[in-house]
């Protein structure tokens, strides 16, 4: 039996439609505005398709020294914090996964009451500078680390795999280090994909970090640069700006293409790895 | 002590690989959290944290008797409460919207496009926010005008600001916090269903009988997450949409204490102010969790 189409349904799926649309058609008219002529976008013509095509806004932003040597911080940051994050919360969720580590429930206790309680952004910032790490790169990457939300996800997951694998370690004389890194590791490559890009995605978009602990302009990341460019508004006057030969640029498409440089490596992973971070975060969601 | 030998010496490699996680919770989460102690002293940086001298609760006085206090506990405390109120119930209802697609494709459409804004930054939306609706070259305000009406600067509004928070929280995390609710519903037993519309129950009769008490558990655990984070307003937002001219709405108190306690450099005030903050939270949290232990039976711990 098939039930029937519903005024329900008419009011499902227009409801739905407006969530998808909602959360796409901003992007939409960013591009078409970044990427379309001076006067549509003066006259305010540029909605949905772009109006005489020209990449000028794109060509003045990558010409902008500023931008380029922030994007270059944003990615040394992130592939560095990435392996760091990831690697020291793989082996501390694998370790607490076993139940016959020592201290292991001390340890347990111990990182889940950060969840709750922490000391606070002035604490955490007189530590971070009493190790002398602001106006270094380790201060974009270390203070945040481990995020005890993922480290738990992992845990669950190690906890799921099965015993002969560490058995058949064993046998073959390996260390729990061993067994871990040749062993664990390549039959973990799903949730270390998840996980690593939860915390990529995060260094990329970490702007607390940089203003709390970054006073050299040399060390911003993107996030900085586009916050002084769109909020603070150092781009120019209003309306339109003469930016080198004749070609006319809006001072809003210009904003709007820096702030598509800056997404644009996020919009192109993300199709291919919302997969991973639904289930990823549904390892989650398992209570352990 | 034999024992004690026996279990380290076969966890002493489990140990190594735990160490460098160890360290990093000790360096960058306790010692922080023994920094608090510089909220009861006059904090010098020559003399250092544990040689400042003792003030006792000076500056827990100097904050409760200030007359920023009401103003920004009372922005903090209705932000955090509009949040649950609106922030909260909007997934659920996206979850149940989504559940009730009979197209496997237009679920998993809809789906992957809302997460989509999750992973965008804060500076990013806020960024948006600020060129969508600027008063002279906005989207918003074109149909504004538009629609016959003058053009409003939103961003520098105080009465605007609560709902533009509130908007872009939901629009940002929507789509991806009903990832955990609709995991729920899929372990719904379909029997379930079955038997209710055997027994003739409609649509709606399902919802509020198989439906809803089927992920009222992840309700419940996401609710006591959610109110241990009332005061915990998104720092990093809030201090980017904020300027002088909507302080009287906007200004909360992690704003609070970067303006006081980091730019200006009252480390001691902005401290208690954080530890008020934190415990505060704690608070909300354990009460949460104890009263849906006693009436639910469903709990964190």
């Amino acid at each position: 039996m098939k039930p029937k189409f519903g005024l329900f349904d008419v009011i499902l799926y227009v409801v739905l439609f407006a969530v998808a649309a909602s959360a796409l058609y901003p992007f939409i008219y960013m591009i078409a505005v970044s990427i379309s002529g001076t006067v549509p976008v003066l006259k305010g013509e540029v909605f949905f398709w772009p109006k005489e095509f020209n990449l000028n806004t794109y060509a003045a932003v990558f010409d902008n020294p500023e931008i380029g040597r922030a994007y270059v911080n944003t990615i040394i940051y992130t592939a560095l914090g990435t392996a760091i994050s990831l690697i020291v919360s793989a082996a501390g969720a694998y370790s607490l996964s076993k139940r016959d580590m020592l201290f292991r429930n001390g340890f347990m206790v111990m990182v889940v009451i950060t969840l709750f309680f922490s000391g606070g952004m002035i604490p955490t910032f007189l530590v971070v500078k009493s190790y002398h790490l602001i106006d270094t790169i380790w201060a974009m990457v270390l203070p945040g680390a481990v995020s005890t939300w993922n480290l738990i996800v992992m845990r669950t997951f190690f906890s799921g795999m099965p015993q002969e694998v560490e058995e058949s370690g064993k046998i073959d004389g390996l260390t729990d280090i061993g067994i871990f890194f040749r062993l664990v590791l390549p039959l973990s490559k799903a949730i270390l994909a998840t996980i690593g890009l939860f915390y990529g995605v995060a260094i990329w978009n970490n702007f607390f970090s940089a203003l709390l602990y970054l006073r050299d302009a040399d060390l911003f990341p993107l996030q900085v640069i586009v916050r002084n460019m769109v909020l603070q508004g150092s781009g120019g006057a209003n309306g339109a700006g003469n930016i080198g030969g004749d070609s006319m640029i809006v001072d809003e498409a210009l904003k709007y293409a820096t702030i598509i440089v800056t997404t644009v490596p996020i919009l192109l992973i993300y199709p291919f790895l919302q997969k991973y971070f639904a289930k990823g975060a549904l390892i989650g969601s398992v209570k352990g | 002590m034999a024992l004690f030998r026996l279990k380290f010496n076969r966890s002493k490699y489990l140990l190594l690989l735990f160490l460098p996680a160890l360290v990093y919770y000790i360096l960058f989460k306790y010692v922080p959290m023994f920094g608090i102690l510089i909220s009861f002293k006059d904090y010098n940086p020559f003399k250092g944290i544990w040689h400042s001298d003792l003030v006792g609760l000076k500056y827990y006085e100097m904050f409760f008797h200030s007359p920023d206090f009401p103003k920004l506990l009372k922005n903090t405390v209705l932000l955090g409460v509009y949040k649950v109120v609106f922030g909260f119930p909007a997934p659920i209802i996206l979850a149940l919207l989504l559940n009730e697609v009979r197209k496997g494709i237009v679920k998993r459409l809809v789906q992957s496009i809302s997460y989509l804004p999750h992973f965008i930054s804060n500076v990013v939306v806020v960024s948006m926010m600020f060129l969508f609706l600027s008063p002279t070259s906005g989207l918003v305000n074109h149909v504004v005008e538009w629609m016959g009406y003058s053009s409003i600067n939103f961003m520098q509004n105080e009465n605007y600001f609560r709902t533009l928070y509130i908007l872009s929280e939901i629009w940002q995390h929507i789509g991806w916090e009903t990832i955990i609710y609709l995991a729920a519903l899929s372990a719904i037993d379909p029997q379930l269903y079955e038997a209710a519309t055997v027994d003739g129950a409609s649509r709606w009769h399902q919802l509020r009988h198989v439906t809803l008490p089927g992920i009222m558990p992840a309700i419940v655990i996401l609710f006591i997450l959610n109110i241990g984070h009332v005061l915990d307003i998104g720092f990093e937002k809030v201090l980017l949409m904020l300027n002088p001219s909507i302080y009287s709405t906007a200004d909360v108190l992690s704003t609070y204490v970067f303006r006081t306690g980091i730019q200006a450099m009252n480390y001691s005030y902005g401290t208690a102010i954080d530890l008020f903050t934190s415990v505060v939270n704690l608070l909300f949290i354990l009460t949460a969790n104890w009263i849906s232990r006693k009436t639910s039976e469903t709990s964190l711990w």
